[in-house]
Protein backbone atom coordinates (compact mmCIF):
# COMPACT_ATOMS: atom_id res chain seq x y z
CA UNK A 1 0.00 0.00 0.00
CA UNK A 2 3.00 2.12 1.01
CA UNK A 3 4.40 2.28 -2.69
CA UNK A 4 1.05 2.56 -4.30
CA UNK A 5 0.06 5.74 -2.19
CA UNK A 6 3.47 6.84 -2.97
CA UNK A 7 3.46 6.46 -6.25
CA UNK A 8 0.58 8.04 -6.66
CA UNK A 9 1.22 10.98 -4.89
CA UNK A 10 4.22 11.59 -6.86
CA UNK A 11 2.14 11.68 -9.92
CA UNK A 12 -0.62 14.13 -8.21
CA UNK A 13 2.85 16.26 -7.70
CA UNK A 14 4.08 16.27 -10.86
CA UNK A 15 1.08 16.59 -12.84
CA UNK A 16 1.03 20.29 -10.81
CA UNK A 17 -2.66 18.56 -9.03
CA UNK A 18 -1.71 19.12 -5.53
CA UNK A 19 1.23 20.64 -3.24
CA UNK A 20 3.14 18.43 -1.07
CA UNK A 21 3.51 21.37 1.73
CA UNK A 22 -0.03 21.40 1.79
CA UNK A 23 -0.59 17.84 2.35
CA UNK A 24 2.12 17.87 5.49
CA UNK A 25 0.04 20.67 6.37
CA UNK A 26 -3.43 19.10 6.47
CA UNK A 27 -1.74 16.01 8.42
CA UNK A 28 -0.05 18.04 11.31
CA UNK A 29 -3.56 19.89 11.31
CA UNK A 30 -5.55 16.43 12.76
CA UNK A 31 -2.45 14.73 14.20
CA UNK A 32 -1.42 17.70 16.90
CA UNK A 33 -4.51 20.35 16.66
CA UNK A 34 -7.88 18.95 16.02
CA UNK A 35 -8.92 16.10 18.28
CA UNK A 36 -11.25 15.07 21.28
CA UNK A 37 -9.55 18.19 23.63
CA UNK A 38 -11.60 20.49 21.63
CA UNK A 39 -14.73 18.59 22.25
CA UNK A 40 -13.89 18.35 26.07
CA UNK A 41 -13.60 21.82 26.09
CA UNK A 42 -17.13 22.52 25.10
CA UNK A 43 -18.14 19.85 27.20
CA UNK A 44 -16.50 21.51 30.19
CA UNK A 45 -17.56 24.63 29.54
CA UNK A 46 -21.29 23.45 29.23
CA UNK A 47 -21.01 21.86 32.84
CA UNK A 48 -20.04 25.15 34.11
CA UNK A 49 -21.88 27.81 32.50
CA UNK A 50 -25.41 27.39 32.36
CA UNK A 51 -25.89 30.16 29.78
CA UNK A 52 -23.34 29.17 27.79
CA UNK A 53 -24.89 25.29 27.76
CA UNK A 54 -28.39 26.81 26.72
CA UNK A 55 -26.32 28.24 23.72
CA UNK A 56 -24.57 25.14 23.18
CA UNK A 57 -27.91 22.85 23.03
CA UNK A 58 -29.92 25.93 21.17
CA UNK A 59 -27.39 27.08 18.39
CA UNK A 60 -24.54 24.72 18.65
CA UNK A 61 -22.46 25.91 15.66
CA UNK A 62 -21.87 29.42 17.33
CA UNK A 63 -21.74 28.32 20.98
CA UNK A 64 -18.95 25.83 19.67
CA UNK A 65 -17.37 28.33 17.58
CA UNK A 66 -17.08 31.00 20.34
CA UNK A 67 -14.15 28.16 22.04
CA UNK A 68 -12.58 28.40 18.41
CA UNK A 69 -13.43 25.42 16.79
CA UNK A 70 -15.89 24.48 13.73
CA UNK A 71 -15.36 23.92 10.30
CA UNK A 72 -14.65 20.65 8.03
CA UNK A 73 -16.99 18.06 9.25
CA UNK A 74 -18.37 19.71 11.74
CA UNK A 75 -20.46 22.40 10.25
CA UNK A 76 -23.77 21.24 11.23
CA UNK A 77 -23.92 20.77 14.82
CA UNK A 78 -26.55 19.05 17.29
CA UNK A 79 -25.31 18.23 20.49
CA UNK A 80 -27.65 15.52 22.34
CA UNK A 81 -27.58 15.19 26.45
CA UNK A 82 -27.31 12.75 28.14
CA UNK A 83 -29.23 12.48 31.41
CA UNK A 84 -30.14 9.94 34.36
CA UNK A 85 -33.31 9.24 32.03
CA UNK A 86 -31.94 8.84 28.51
CA UNK A 87 -28.47 7.91 26.92
CA UNK A 88 -27.50 8.82 23.23
CA UNK A 89 -24.92 6.98 21.22
CA UNK A 90 -23.53 8.33 17.72
CA UNK A 91 -23.10 5.71 14.60
CA UNK A 92 -22.49 6.27 10.88
CA UNK A 93 -23.88 3.02 9.21
CA UNK A 94 -23.51 4.02 6.12
CA UNK A 95 -19.94 5.22 6.09
CA UNK A 96 -18.19 6.65 9.20
CA UNK A 97 -19.47 10.53 9.45
CA UNK A 98 -17.92 11.65 12.82
CA UNK A 99 -17.44 15.19 14.00
CA UNK A 100 -13.96 15.52 12.94
CA UNK A 101 -13.98 19.82 14.30
CA UNK A 102 -14.55 18.44 17.75
CA UNK A 103 -13.60 15.07 17.97
CA UNK A 104 -11.00 14.54 15.27
CA UNK A 105 -10.36 11.89 12.90
CA UNK A 106 -12.70 8.41 14.03
CA UNK A 107 -10.99 5.51 16.00
CA UNK A 108 -11.10 2.05 13.61
CA UNK A 109 -13.75 0.79 15.86
CA UNK A 110 -16.09 3.71 14.92
CA UNK A 111 -15.31 2.82 11.25
CA UNK A 112 -15.30 -0.88 11.93
CA UNK A 113 -18.49 -3.26 10.82
CA UNK A 114 -19.25 -4.29 14.12
CA UNK A 115 -19.80 -0.88 15.29
CA UNK A 116 -21.31 0.49 12.21
CA UNK A 117 -23.93 -2.78 12.05
CA UNK A 118 -24.56 -3.54 15.53
CA UNK A 119 -25.05 -0.08 17.11
CA UNK A 120 -28.27 0.31 15.39
CA UNK A 121 -29.86 -3.16 16.34
CA UNK A 122 -28.10 -3.96 19.41
CA UNK A 123 -27.42 -0.79 21.11
CA UNK A 124 -26.80 -2.13 24.60
CA UNK A 125 -25.09 -5.00 23.85
CA UNK A 126 -22.57 -3.07 21.89
CA UNK A 127 -22.03 -0.27 25.00
CA UNK A 128 -22.08 -4.13 27.47
CA UNK A 129 -18.60 -4.39 25.64
CA UNK A 130 -17.36 -0.62 26.56
CA UNK A 131 -18.22 -1.97 29.83
CA UNK A 132 -21.09 0.11 29.85
CA UNK A 133 -24.27 -1.41 31.22
CA UNK A 134 -27.39 0.73 30.63
CA UNK A 135 -29.93 -0.13 33.15
CA UNK A 136 -33.45 -0.95 31.75
CA UNK A 137 -35.42 1.59 32.85
CA UNK A 138 -33.20 4.10 30.88
CA UNK A 139 -34.01 5.10 27.17
CA UNK A 140 -31.48 4.79 24.51
CA UNK A 141 -31.30 6.54 21.59
CA UNK A 142 -28.18 5.92 18.59
CA UNK A 143 -28.14 8.75 16.38
CA UNK A 144 -27.49 7.73 13.04
CA UNK A 145 -25.42 10.29 10.87
CA UNK A 146 -26.82 9.86 7.40
CA UNK A 147 -26.99 13.42 6.41
CA UNK A 148 -24.29 16.24 6.62
CA UNK A 149 -25.34 16.77 10.46
CA UNK A 150 -22.99 15.45 12.40
CA UNK A 151 -23.72 14.68 16.83
CA UNK A 152 -21.98 15.42 19.63
CA UNK A 153 -22.53 13.81 22.87
CA UNK A 154 -22.85 15.89 25.76
CA UNK A 155 -22.17 13.46 28.88
CA UNK A 156 -23.34 13.52 32.05
CA UNK A 157 -21.71 15.45 34.53
CA UNK A 158 -20.37 12.65 37.17
CA UNK A 159 -21.17 13.24 40.77
CA UNK A 160 -18.36 14.35 43.03
CA UNK A 161 -16.97 16.84 41.11
CA UNK A 162 -18.62 20.46 42.21
CA UNK A 163 -15.03 21.67 43.83
CA UNK A 164 -13.37 20.67 40.32
CA UNK A 165 -12.16 23.70 37.93
CA UNK A 166 -13.40 23.90 34.24
CA UNK A 167 -9.46 22.96 33.26
CA UNK A 168 -9.71 19.69 35.63
CA UNK A 169 -13.36 18.60 34.24
CA UNK A 170 -11.82 19.09 30.89
CA UNK A 171 -9.06 16.86 31.65
CA UNK A 172 -12.54 14.07 32.89
CA UNK A 173 -13.52 14.05 29.32
CA UNK A 174 -12.83 11.23 27.25
CA UNK A 175 -13.67 10.95 23.20
CA UNK A 176 -15.80 7.98 24.21
CA UNK A 177 -18.05 9.93 26.82
CA UNK A 178 -19.11 12.27 23.24
CA UNK A 179 -19.63 9.35 21.03
CA UNK A 180 -21.80 7.75 23.64
CA UNK A 181 -19.42 4.63 24.43
CA UNK A 182 -18.78 5.62 27.81
CA UNK A 183 -19.94 7.88 30.78
CA UNK A 184 -17.38 10.29 32.18
CA UNK A 185 -15.99 9.40 35.43
CA UNK A 186 -15.00 11.37 38.54
CA UNK A 187 -11.52 9.93 37.86
CA UNK A 188 -9.54 9.80 34.98
CA UNK A 189 -9.31 6.17 34.94
CA UNK A 190 -6.89 6.00 32.35
CA UNK A 191 -5.31 7.79 29.49
CA UNK A 192 -7.53 6.40 26.68
CA UNK A 193 -8.28 8.93 24.26
CA UNK B 1 -27.29 1.16 -3.77
CA UNK B 2 -28.03 -2.05 -1.87
CA UNK B 3 -24.43 -2.41 -0.94
CA UNK B 4 -22.64 -4.18 1.79
CA UNK B 5 -21.73 -0.38 3.29
CA UNK B 6 -25.57 0.04 4.47
CA UNK B 7 -24.26 -2.35 7.44
CA UNK B 8 -27.02 -0.83 9.78
CA UNK B 9 -28.86 -4.38 11.62
CA UNK B 10 -26.30 -6.62 10.06
CA UNK B 11 -24.91 -8.99 12.34
CA UNK B 12 -21.91 -11.73 12.17
CA UNK B 13 -19.12 -9.15 12.34
CA UNK B 14 -18.26 -10.16 15.92
CA UNK B 15 -17.60 -7.27 18.67
CA UNK B 16 -16.41 -4.02 18.46
CA UNK B 17 -12.75 -3.98 19.11
CA UNK B 18 -11.11 -0.70 20.51
CA UNK B 19 -7.82 -0.17 20.63
CA UNK B 20 -5.65 1.71 23.11
CA UNK B 21 -4.04 4.64 22.40
CA UNK B 22 -4.85 4.17 19.23
CA UNK B 23 -2.26 6.81 16.81
CA UNK B 24 -4.49 9.06 14.22
CA UNK B 25 -2.53 7.15 11.75
CA UNK B 26 -1.71 3.82 11.65
CA UNK B 27 0.69 4.49 8.96
CA UNK B 28 2.41 7.22 7.29
CA UNK B 29 0.32 6.46 3.76
CA UNK B 30 -2.61 6.91 5.62
CA UNK B 31 -2.25 10.34 6.24
CA UNK B 32 -1.03 11.03 2.96
CA UNK B 33 -4.12 9.14 1.18
CA UNK B 34 -6.36 11.53 3.96
CA UNK B 35 -4.43 14.72 3.08
CA UNK B 36 -4.39 13.80 -0.76
CA UNK B 37 -7.97 13.29 -1.20
CA UNK B 38 -8.47 16.66 0.43
CA UNK B 39 -6.12 18.50 -1.14
CA UNK B 40 -7.61 17.24 -4.59
CA UNK B 41 -10.96 17.90 -3.92
CA UNK B 42 -9.98 21.67 -3.96
CA UNK B 43 -10.25 20.91 -7.66
CA UNK B 44 -14.36 21.01 -7.21
CA UNK B 45 -14.39 17.79 -10.27
CA UNK B 46 -16.60 15.95 -7.38
CA UNK B 47 -19.24 16.63 -4.27
CA UNK B 48 -18.66 15.05 -0.98
CA UNK B 49 -21.81 12.27 -2.24
CA UNK B 50 -19.85 11.53 -5.35
CA UNK B 51 -16.87 10.87 -3.13
CA UNK B 52 -18.93 8.68 -0.55
CA UNK B 53 -20.08 6.61 -3.71
CA UNK B 54 -16.67 6.15 -4.90
CA UNK B 55 -15.86 4.02 -2.14
CA UNK B 56 -19.55 2.36 -1.80
CA UNK B 57 -18.92 1.22 -5.63
CA UNK B 58 -16.08 -0.86 -4.33
CA UNK B 59 -17.03 -4.63 -4.80
CA UNK B 60 -18.53 -6.24 -1.55
CA UNK B 61 -15.53 -9.13 -0.70
CA UNK B 62 -13.05 -6.07 -1.77
CA UNK B 63 -14.90 -3.49 0.62
CA UNK B 64 -15.12 -5.89 3.67
CA UNK B 65 -11.13 -7.14 3.34
CA UNK B 66 -10.07 -3.48 2.95
CA UNK B 67 -9.13 -0.90 5.96
CA UNK B 68 -10.92 2.52 5.88
CA UNK B 69 -7.86 4.27 4.09
CA UNK B 70 -7.38 1.60 1.21
CA UNK B 71 -11.44 2.35 0.86
CA UNK B 72 -10.10 6.06 0.55
CA UNK B 73 -7.13 5.56 -1.39
CA UNK B 74 -9.56 2.97 -3.99
CA UNK B 75 -12.15 5.59 -4.01
CA UNK B 76 -9.62 8.44 -5.20
CA UNK B 77 -8.38 6.17 -7.83
CA UNK B 78 -11.55 5.76 -9.38
CA UNK B 79 -12.79 9.29 -8.92
CA UNK B 80 -9.57 10.61 -10.50
CA UNK B 81 -9.76 8.11 -13.50
CA UNK B 82 -13.34 8.81 -13.90
CA UNK B 83 -13.45 12.33 -13.90
CA UNK B 84 -10.59 12.77 -16.33
CA UNK B 85 -7.93 14.14 -14.16
CA UNK B 86 -5.20 11.81 -14.73
CA UNK B 87 -5.67 8.45 -16.69
CA UNK B 88 -5.33 4.87 -15.57
CA UNK B 89 -1.68 4.69 -17.49
CA UNK B 90 -0.66 7.17 -15.89
CA UNK B 91 -1.90 5.72 -12.52
CA UNK B 92 0.02 2.10 -13.18
CA UNK B 93 2.69 3.93 -14.37
CA UNK B 94 3.06 7.09 -11.71
CA UNK B 95 4.62 9.26 -14.27
CA UNK B 96 2.24 11.75 -16.36
CA UNK B 97 1.52 10.97 -20.07
CA UNK B 98 4.16 12.45 -22.32
CA UNK B 99 3.26 16.15 -23.10
CA UNK B 100 0.86 16.43 -20.68
CA UNK B 101 1.03 19.45 -19.41
CA UNK B 102 1.34 20.64 -15.57
CA UNK B 103 -1.08 22.75 -13.61
CA UNK B 104 -1.08 25.01 -11.05
CA UNK B 105 -3.17 23.63 -7.26
CA UNK B 106 -6.07 25.82 -7.15
CA UNK B 107 -5.66 26.27 -3.44
CA UNK B 108 -2.07 27.11 -2.12
CA UNK B 109 -0.58 24.99 1.01
CA UNK B 110 -1.96 28.18 3.19
CA UNK B 111 -5.41 28.23 1.73
CA UNK B 112 -5.76 24.15 1.95
CA UNK B 113 -4.93 24.84 5.57
CA UNK B 114 -7.20 27.58 6.20
CA UNK B 115 -10.32 25.41 4.62
CA UNK B 116 -10.51 23.24 7.58
CA UNK B 117 -12.13 25.82 9.75
CA UNK B 118 -14.28 26.91 6.85
CA UNK B 119 -17.98 25.34 6.49
CA UNK B 120 -18.56 23.30 3.72
CA UNK B 121 -21.45 24.08 1.55
CA UNK B 122 -24.06 21.10 1.61
CA UNK B 123 -26.50 23.94 3.34
CA UNK B 124 -28.66 25.86 1.27
CA UNK B 125 -30.43 28.80 2.85
CA UNK B 126 -33.22 28.90 0.42
CA UNK B 127 -36.94 29.34 0.74
CA UNK B 128 -37.85 25.35 0.32
CA UNK B 129 -41.06 24.82 1.98
CA UNK B 130 -40.52 22.16 4.09
CA UNK B 131 -42.91 19.10 3.32
CA UNK B 132 -43.23 17.66 6.86
CA UNK B 133 -43.58 19.49 10.56
CA UNK B 134 -42.17 17.94 13.70
CA UNK B 135 -44.69 16.04 15.66
CA UNK B 136 -45.70 14.33 12.14
CA UNK B 137 -45.72 10.49 11.91
CA UNK B 138 -43.94 9.61 8.20
CA UNK B 139 -42.69 6.75 6.46
CA UNK B 140 -39.69 6.14 4.82
CA UNK B 141 -40.41 5.24 1.33
CA UNK B 142 -39.07 1.88 0.32
CA UNK B 143 -36.71 2.75 -2.31
CA UNK B 144 -34.00 0.84 -4.32
CA UNK B 145 -31.98 3.13 -6.12
CA UNK B 146 -28.58 1.90 -7.84
CA UNK B 147 -26.95 4.99 -7.30
CA UNK B 148 -25.75 6.67 -4.10
CA UNK B 149 -28.38 7.06 -1.29
CA UNK B 150 -28.34 7.82 2.17
CA UNK B 151 -31.74 5.85 3.06
CA UNK B 152 -30.64 3.17 4.76
CA UNK B 153 -32.07 -0.36 4.17
CA UNK B 154 -33.20 -1.00 7.66
CA UNK B 155 -35.71 1.71 7.96
CA UNK B 156 -36.82 1.25 4.18
CA UNK B 157 -40.83 1.03 5.10
CA UNK B 158 -40.62 1.90 8.55
CA UNK B 159 -42.53 4.06 10.13
CA UNK B 160 -41.75 7.07 12.69
CA UNK B 161 -41.89 10.79 14.04
CA UNK B 162 -40.73 13.72 12.78
CA UNK B 163 -38.57 15.18 15.97
CA UNK B 164 -37.09 18.58 14.33
CA UNK B 165 -36.38 20.05 10.94
CA UNK B 166 -32.59 20.33 9.94
CA UNK B 167 -33.25 23.02 7.65
CA UNK B 168 -32.07 22.53 3.65
CA UNK B 169 -29.56 20.71 2.01
CA UNK B 170 -28.10 19.15 -1.03
CA UNK B 171 -29.94 15.66 -1.89
CA UNK B 172 -27.31 13.14 -2.16
CA UNK B 173 -28.97 10.77 -4.41
CA UNK B 174 -28.73 13.38 -7.19
CA UNK B 175 -25.38 15.64 -6.20
CA UNK B 176 -23.47 12.07 -6.09
CA UNK B 177 -24.40 11.89 -9.38
CA UNK B 178 -23.87 15.11 -10.55
CA UNK B 179 -27.75 15.56 -11.51
CA UNK B 180 -28.12 18.96 -9.46
CA UNK B 181 -28.56 19.87 -5.61
CA UNK B 182 -32.19 19.15 -5.54
CA UNK B 183 -32.12 21.23 -2.30
CA UNK B 184 -35.12 20.16 0.30
CA UNK B 185 -35.77 19.77 4.00
CA UNK B 186 -33.73 17.20 6.26
CA UNK B 187 -35.24 16.29 9.57
CA UNK B 188 -34.78 14.26 12.16
CA UNK B 189 -37.17 11.17 12.27
CA UNK B 190 -37.37 9.39 15.66
CA UNK B 191 -37.76 5.39 14.87
CA UNK B 192 -38.47 3.16 17.73
CA UNK B 193 -36.33 0.34 17.79
CA UNK B 194 -39.45 -2.10 18.16
CA UNK B 195 -40.70 -0.79 14.88
CA UNK B 196 -37.24 -1.81 13.45
CA UNK B 197 -36.44 -4.75 15.08
CA UNK B 198 -39.26 -6.55 16.10
CA UNK B 199 -40.02 -7.18 19.78
CA UNK B 200 -36.62 -8.16 20.69
CA UNK B 201 -35.85 -4.46 21.16
CA UNK B 202 -35.94 -2.57 24.45
CA UNK B 203 -39.88 -0.96 24.19
CA UNK B 204 -38.34 2.69 24.85
CA UNK B 205 -34.99 2.79 22.97
CA UNK B 206 -35.14 4.88 19.48
CA UNK B 207 -32.71 5.12 16.32
CA UNK B 208 -32.58 8.90 14.77
CA UNK B 209 -32.25 8.80 11.05
CA UNK B 210 -31.33 12.18 9.06
CA UNK B 211 -34.17 11.68 6.36
CA UNK B 212 -34.52 14.12 3.35
CA UNK B 213 -37.89 15.35 2.26
CA UNK B 214 -37.74 12.60 -0.83
CA UNK B 215 -37.07 10.05 1.54
CA UNK B 216 -40.64 10.52 3.21
CA UNK B 217 -44.17 10.11 3.07
CA UNK B 218 -47.07 10.70 5.30
CA UNK B 219 -48.03 7.56 7.00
Amino acid sequence: MALRVKSLESLLIEKGLIDRTALDALIDAYEHKIGPRNGARVVARAWVDAAYKRRLMTDPDNAIAELGFGGQQGEHMVVVENTPAVHNLVVCTLCSCYPWAVLGLPPVWYKSAPYRSRSVIDPRGVLREFGLEISEDVEVRVWDSTSEVRYLVLPERPAGTESLSEAELEALVTRNAMIGVAKVLPQRAEAAR
Amino acid sequence: MNGVHDMGGMQGFGSVEPEKNEPVFHHPWEGRVFAMVWAIGAWRKWNIDASRHSRERIPPAEYLSMSYYEKWFTGLVNLLVERSIVTRAEIESGKPAHGSSKATPPMTPKEILESVAKRANTKRDIPVPPRFRAGQRVRARNINPVGHTRLPRYARGKSGTVDRDYGVFVFPDSNAQFLGENPQHVYAVRFSARELWGEQARPQDSVYLAMWDDYLEPA
